[in-house]
């Protein structure tokens, strides 16, 4: 067979246009010496173009391009697909550059010069595979053994004097505390705060602000509320029914207490993963097994109770994927994973380790003096049902009942003191298989009952037992084999938090990064395979796993507070235009990054800066008023949004009762997620509802009103000082001349108009009025403080 | 380069490259300072943030439907008793079903041994030059027969309400997908900027899927439904507060954008300057939502077609749940029509509950009645204004009901069906559908598809066809796979039977 070998092997013309940008990095290396990088250049290419067909679903040809081992092997024609540093040997080479359309790759249209020009380059030299970046152990950068400054520090202004960029200034003590308050706290920095911290004089001022928020009760909130998001947290149910799951909370409140607390992350994880089968489990570790409860439950008449079953566990895997893994597992529940080394059964293997997690109500909270009896008539209710679940592995037609008993018992009321815990089987345990296409009606019994376990391309799992064992023989026995011990949900959870387990490390402080920064370092928070993107600064991100695990003991704490320490933290969000050329998505970390707060936050600073919000922690989420469309959205009429009294209309959005059917509608606007499936990075979006929302919603004219009157009571001289200190207030800085003056020109617009309208002035100014201040002079104020709360600074974390 | 629907999506490379051509940063955000309405981005994806995710955008290839008015029958109406005329059904009322095709069946409640087909009680008879069949209980849509393609054919693989719910307005039964309109909104944006470019109206109750059902899934959350009310401000939010007038709330805007305007010039974040063009636009949509649900310009004529002052009867039916059904379902149809001639690019309708396990002949009739006036005058009107041609009109629920009549445990009678995925039929009409078409064909009892089956996943490659959409090219990346309104592991085809 004749072959067409691509001329251009030398210094690639084609090659420089798709690396310019990197090249741009780094100066002083010529074109001819930039290797193709595999991660960065290659496996894009393989993945865009050929696993579609060449993969792990399809394996045209029987070649697969989503690991070393397959892209290397012949394929059936015989023809292997690349072998390293042969371009005649290698079929790849040709088929991408032929001009004989019946062979030629993609058969639906060509690569282009540059990209045909980069694989060859790649298998000239070598065929370069390295294990995924992902999956290297985690090793500590050379970059923190050098002495001087913040490791951060060192790492990112590396790029930056590479790119030949300055980094920005810090940025000013009033834009630093807000900026402190709101990522640790969620909250305004009082004016009070603000003040103290301008005139502290102290080295360690900014530590010592630093250190105030993160002991504040509200560092647990705060954090949570991100947590919540990836555990796809919500008061009811979901599905049809979507009932109230009024016990939710509990688990919500264990989740505040530990980060407040700061239980390390590897704890944190290992309660959460399989608290239940710790030695001499406490019922707070039980609570934390909740974290697998958040799945939707359908209980839809004439569901099969065993079809939801196996959804939830599916669910509860793909969750645990993109929570601790940053892999999208839950991808190869139907077929072998089509981009990264997971295939199907490895898929059932990992789910075998949740098939016997069910759940049983517990008590908890303050136990009253009827307790037991509450137990006792508890569990007489939940026997029949658990019988039934159990006869219904054989006998199908129990469904429906098993649904209408669940459906009764779905009300785990606060008032009960009962919440839902995980329990694992112990009895008549359920054995996993492959389900043919994820279909749970077809078991592939002929491949064999699967025991648990993880995927090969992973850290190894060894089972405790093992170990144990392993560790008792000592040297001389290593040669005798340990009999077989099947691994649990315990030995995952701890294979999870495995120092040399380098996943969740690098996935987690990533995250971390993420909510500091409103940017990850690795772009896709909840994909670190193949279709992710590699982490913009590799060496950060290692440094940061290396620091969470080995020095900061896995604390939650002392990662935040090393990150927020960093000068790199500390710089202004100021854009920079002249960058828009070299850096515009500022990945280089030139400045701090500008961003929205989330929906919650939106409300908790409009309250906060009327003096309305309650400042309570915890406890059953609550219903403020919502319009009474909204709370009839609901499909099964199961449900009546009560709304709260007195403090409870005040609470933090984060104990607004969630409604999967029927969510409160100004989290929605603000991009609240829907709580279906784990979500790590909340979408920002910018649209003209969410400035309806916060101009009329009358919750937030609430705000405003009663800003108003506490501006108008609180006793200043003019209209200069009293405009300041609403100003302070809202953004925690004085306005400049400039604002000052067009405020007090629309406060003098506003006055002229309610002047001749009386009765509007009345309605405007609402019940917040102050005894010696007319109507109109109140209702001026009003307007005008709303266009403060308006201003795009207010929710907006600088 | 990839096609212009990944704007939102596009990688910092290939956003760079763009950068290097000259149409960077900068650049874009001065040519579309002017729309920059709308922003979405996800962390790290802001390279895109700076195109308005709505201006209105070219498809594949030229669309014969712009616009489109989905009337979502929730709880699945029952085929049998509406469209799908089988009269040897009617012939075997009371008897049992082969076992042979019991099988593999599996159903919500009926008892498969003592099941008996039931029959339909309603008139069949056919309409216009195509003699197209209709029931008695849709006389009005029947005169418009020689404009409906349809689908006798259709098929899911759901059989619950909420995943059956999510299957035909998602492609997939997964919570997290976004809905079809949120797909067309982010694939061809809008036509009107001061009105929303995917709309939800309901009638009724709520339905199975709730929110979930205009949810923007993984996409921009920008495309999200936005859900106009029944009663009130149409829009949430969108009356001043008591006691602020037009005229104040317009200064208390100009001083906003000139305080932002400062601060944009202080600070150089191009989303102050979205922000400022969204509170236009609010104050823009304050003025034309209520323009838009105003129908007091509409003609006495109009309004008496479309039966938008009818009272519910008294038939103790209460299933559909809720009062004034009639009125508000009327008046959505005709708001439908109003959007459509202000280019909002999806309308859809939602009514529940079309779910008649029981009492389906007085419930179905209920409902029938209160959709067939509205819905043929809205395909009326539609043509005598000249929208028809390029607005697709669409009647669907999420599965059929069985031949089979339902006799759960606990009924004293058989007196409704139960759900049925394997067999449904549901309509088009106008977009570029062939009128007059019935395509696929059931069995003699309704049971199951024997000619030409259509998959929901088909349908949807279809009606996104009509819009110039090449299903498999209108994609967003989620979890590492580039996804699209059908689902990607399944082989979906456009049935070009349908296509006039």
């Amino acid at each position: 067979m004749s072959r067409f070998l691509p001329e251009i092997l030398g210094p690639a013309a084609g090659c420089a246009v798709v690396l310019s940008f990197f090249c741009a990095e780094i100066k002083g290396e010529s074109q001819e010496e930039m290797k193709p990088d595999f991660f960065r250049d290659v496996q894009p290419l393989l993945s865009e173009h050929c696993t579609a067909c060449h993969g792990g679903v399809k394996r045209k040809g029987g070649i697969s391009f989503t690991n070393r081992r397959d892209a290397f092997l012949e394929a059936k024609s015989g023809a292997v697909p690349v072998v390293p540093g042969d371009l005649e040997k290698s079929e790849l080479v040709y088929r991408i550059s032929t001009e004989d359309e019946d062979d030629r790759m993609p058969p639906e249209e060509a690569l282009g010069a540059e990209e045909i020009a980069l694989l060859t380059k790649w298998i000239a030299e070598g065929a370069d595979w390295p294990v995924h970046w992902a999956l290297q152990p985690v090793e500590k950068p050379k970059a923190a053994a050098v002495s001087g400054g913040h490791p951060i520090d060192r790492i990112v202004s590396a790029r930056l004097k590479e790119a030949g960029i300055e980094p920005s200034p810090e940025a000013d003590r009033r834009t630093l505390i807000r900026r402190l308050a709101l990522d640790l706290t969620g909250l305004l920095p009082t004016p009070g705060e603000v003040e103290r911290y301008l005139t502290d004089e102290s080295a360690d001022a900014y530590e010592e602000v630093v250190n105030r928020y993160m002991a504040s009760a509200h560092f647990g909130e705060r954090w949570a509320r991100h947590w919540l998001d990836e555990a796809r947290y919500a008061d009811s149910a979901g599905y049809e029914k979507d009932s109230a799951r009024a016990d939710a909370y509990r688990w919500r409140d264990w989740v505040i207490e530990a980060i407040n607390e700061d239980l390390p992350f590897d704890e944190f994880t290992v309660k959460q993963v399989a608290g239940d089968l710790l030695p001499g489990a406490t019922r707070e570790d039980r609570l934390a097994t909740a974290f697998h409860l958040m799945t939707q439950f359908n209980l839809e008449g004439g569901v099969d109770a065993e079809e939801d079953r196996t959804k939830r566990v599916i669910d509860r895997i793909s969750t645990i994927g993109s929570v601790w893994l940053g892999s999208t597992i839950g991808c190869a529940q139907c077929h072998d994973h089509p981009y990264d080394p997971v295939t199907q059964r490895e898929f059932y293997e990992f789910y075998a380790f949740f098939n016997n997690a069910d759940y049983e109500p517990i008590f908890i909270g303050e136990i009253p003096d009827d307790a037991e009896a509450r137990v006792i008539k508890r569990y007489e209710q939940w026997k029949p049902i658990a019988e039934m679940l159990e006869a219904q592995l054989t006998n199908k037609s129990l469904s429906n009942k098993i649904q209408a008993s669940l459906s009764r018992l779905r009300n785990f009321d606060n008032t009960n003191g009962f919440t839902r815990v995980v329990a694992e089987r112990a009895e008549n345990r359920r054995k996993a298989y492959v389900f043919r296409r994820g279909d749970f009606l077809q078991p592939l019994k002929e491949e064999g009952e699967l025991t648990p376990g993880t995927p090969e391309a992973w850290h190894p799992l060894v089972p405790r037992a093992v170990a144990a064992k392993k560790a008792a023989a000592g040297e001389k026995d290593k040669e005798k084999k340990a009999e077989p011990v099947v691994a649990d949900r315990l030995d995952l959870a701890r294979w999870l938090v495995d120092p040399a387990n380098p996943l969740p490390a690098r996935v987690s402080v990533n995250k971390v990064w993420m909510h500091l920064f409103g940017a990850p370092l690795a772009p896709i928070p909840q994909d670190f395979g193949a279709r992710g993107e590699p982490p913009t600064h590799p060496e950060l991100l290692d440094w940061l796993a290396h620091f969470f695990v080995h020095e900061a003991g896995w604390s939650r704490k002392k990662l935040i507070k090393e990150i927020v320490m960093s000068e790199t933290y500390r710089r202004s969000s100021r854009h920079r235009p002249a960058l828009g050329d070299v850096d515009p998505d500022n990945v280089l970390l030139a400045r701090q990054n500008r961003f929205r707060v989330e929906a919650e936050l939106v409300r908790d600073l409009h309250l906060q800066a009327g003096g309305l919000l309650s400042l309570k922690v915890g406890g059953p989420s609550v219903f403020p008023p919502v319009p009474e469309d909204v709370a009839a959205l609901s499909y099964a009429n199961n449900f009546k949004w009560k709304t709260s009294e007195g403090e409870d209309r005040y609470r933090r959005g984060m104990y607004t009762f969630y409604k999967r059917t029927a969510p409160e509608p100004t989290l929605v606007t603000f991009d609240c997620p829907d709580a279906s499936i784990s979500n790590p990075a909340r979408d920002s979006s910018n649209s003209p509802l969410q400035a309806l929302a916060t101009l009329q919603n009358e919750v937030f004219i609430e705000a405003v009103r009663s800003m108003a009157k506490n501006v108008l009571s609180a006793g200043a001289e003019d209209d200069g000082a009293r405009l300041r200190a609403g100003f302070i207030t809202a953004l925690g800085r004085p306005p400049v001349a400039a604002e000052q003056s067009r405020l007090l020109r629309l406060l003098k617009e506003s006055r002229d108009y309610y002047a001749g309208h009386t009765e509007e002035a009345k309605e405007l100014a609402g019940a917040y009025t102050v005894a010696s201040v007319p109507p109109a002079e109140s209702a001026a104020w009003v307007a005008t403080l709303r266009v403060v709360l308006n201003l795009d600074e207010f929710i907006v974390r600088g | 380069m990839s096609t212009h629907f990944n704007v939102s999506h596009r990688t910092r490379r290939e956003f760079l490259t763009t950068a290097a051509s000259g149409l960077g940063g900068a650049a874009l955000t001065s040519i579309l300072a002017g729309e920059g309405a709308f922003a979405a981005r996800k962390p790290r994806r802001a390279a895109g943030a700076l195109v308005n995710p709505l201006a209105p955008r070219q498809p594949h290839f030229p669309a014969t439907a712009k616009r489109c008015i989905f009337i979502f029958m929730a709880g699945a109406p029952s085929q049998l008793d509406l469209f799908d005329y089988k009269p040897k059904l009617q012939e075997l009322d009371g008897q049992k079903m082969p076992e042979s095709l019991l099988k593999e069946m599996r159903f919500a409640f009926i008892q498969k041994d003592s099941a008996t087909l039931m029959g339909s009680k309603r008139k069949f008879s056919q309409h216009g030059d195509s003699g197209m069949w209709f029931s008695d209980l849709v006389p009005n849509i029947a005169t418009c027969a020689d404009d409906i393609c349809m689908i006798k054919s259709m098929q899911t693989d759901q059989f619950n309400h909420h995943p059956g719910q999510l299957m035909m307005q998602c492609g997939e039964a997964k919570f997290g997908s976004p809905v079809m309109g949120s797909w067309l909104s982010y694939g061809l944006g809008t036509e009107n900027r001061n009105l929303p470019s995917y709309v939800v109206l309901t009638a009724g109750r709520g339905s199975s899927g709730g929110a979930t059902l205009w949810s923007s899934g993984y996409l921009p959350s920008i495309h999200e439904g936005v859900r106009f009310r029944n009663e009130g401000d149409p829009i949430l939010n969108l009356r001043n507060p008591e006691g602020m007038p037009r005229s104040l709330q317009r200064k208390g805007l100009d001083a906003l954008r000139d305080l932002n305007q400062m601060r944009f010039e202080e600070i150089h974040d191009p989303e102050i300057t979205s922000r400022i063009a969204n509170y236009e636009l609010a104050f823009r949509m304050q003025a034309s939502a209520p323009e838009l649900t105003d129908l007091s310009g509409e003609s006495a004529g109009t309004l008496e077609i479309y039966g938008a002052d009818r009272e519910d009867p008294e038939v103790g039916a209460k299933r559909g749940g809720g009062p004034d059904q009639y009125r508000t379902f009327a008046r959505n149809c005709l708001l439908a029509r109003r959007m459509v001639e202000r280019g909002v690019r999806f309308i859809n309708i939602i009514h529940a509950s079309w779910d008649h396990h029981s009492n389906l002949e007085r419930e179905l009739g209920f409902n029938a009645g209160m959709a067939d006036q509205p819905i043929a005058a809205l395909i009326k009107d539609l043509k005598q204004r000249g929208l028809f041609d390029s607005t697709l009109v669409v009647w669907a629920g999420e599965f059929g009901r069985t031949p089979l009549g339902e006799n759960r445990p606990g009924y004293k009678e058989v007196t409704g069906r139960d759900h049925h995925p394997k067999a449904f039929s549901i309509w088009m009409a106008g977009g570029g559908v062939k009128g007059g078409l019935t395509y696929g064909e059931t069995d003699e009892i309704g049971w199951d598809v024997v000619k030409d089956p259509v998959h929901i996943n088909d349908f949807q490659a279809t009606l996104l066809r009509l819009f110039g959409v090449n299903h498999l090219k209108l994609n967003y990346r989620h979890q590492g796979a580039d996804k699209r309104l059908t689902s990607i592991t399944r082989e979906s085809h456009v049935i070009r039977e349908l296509l006039a």
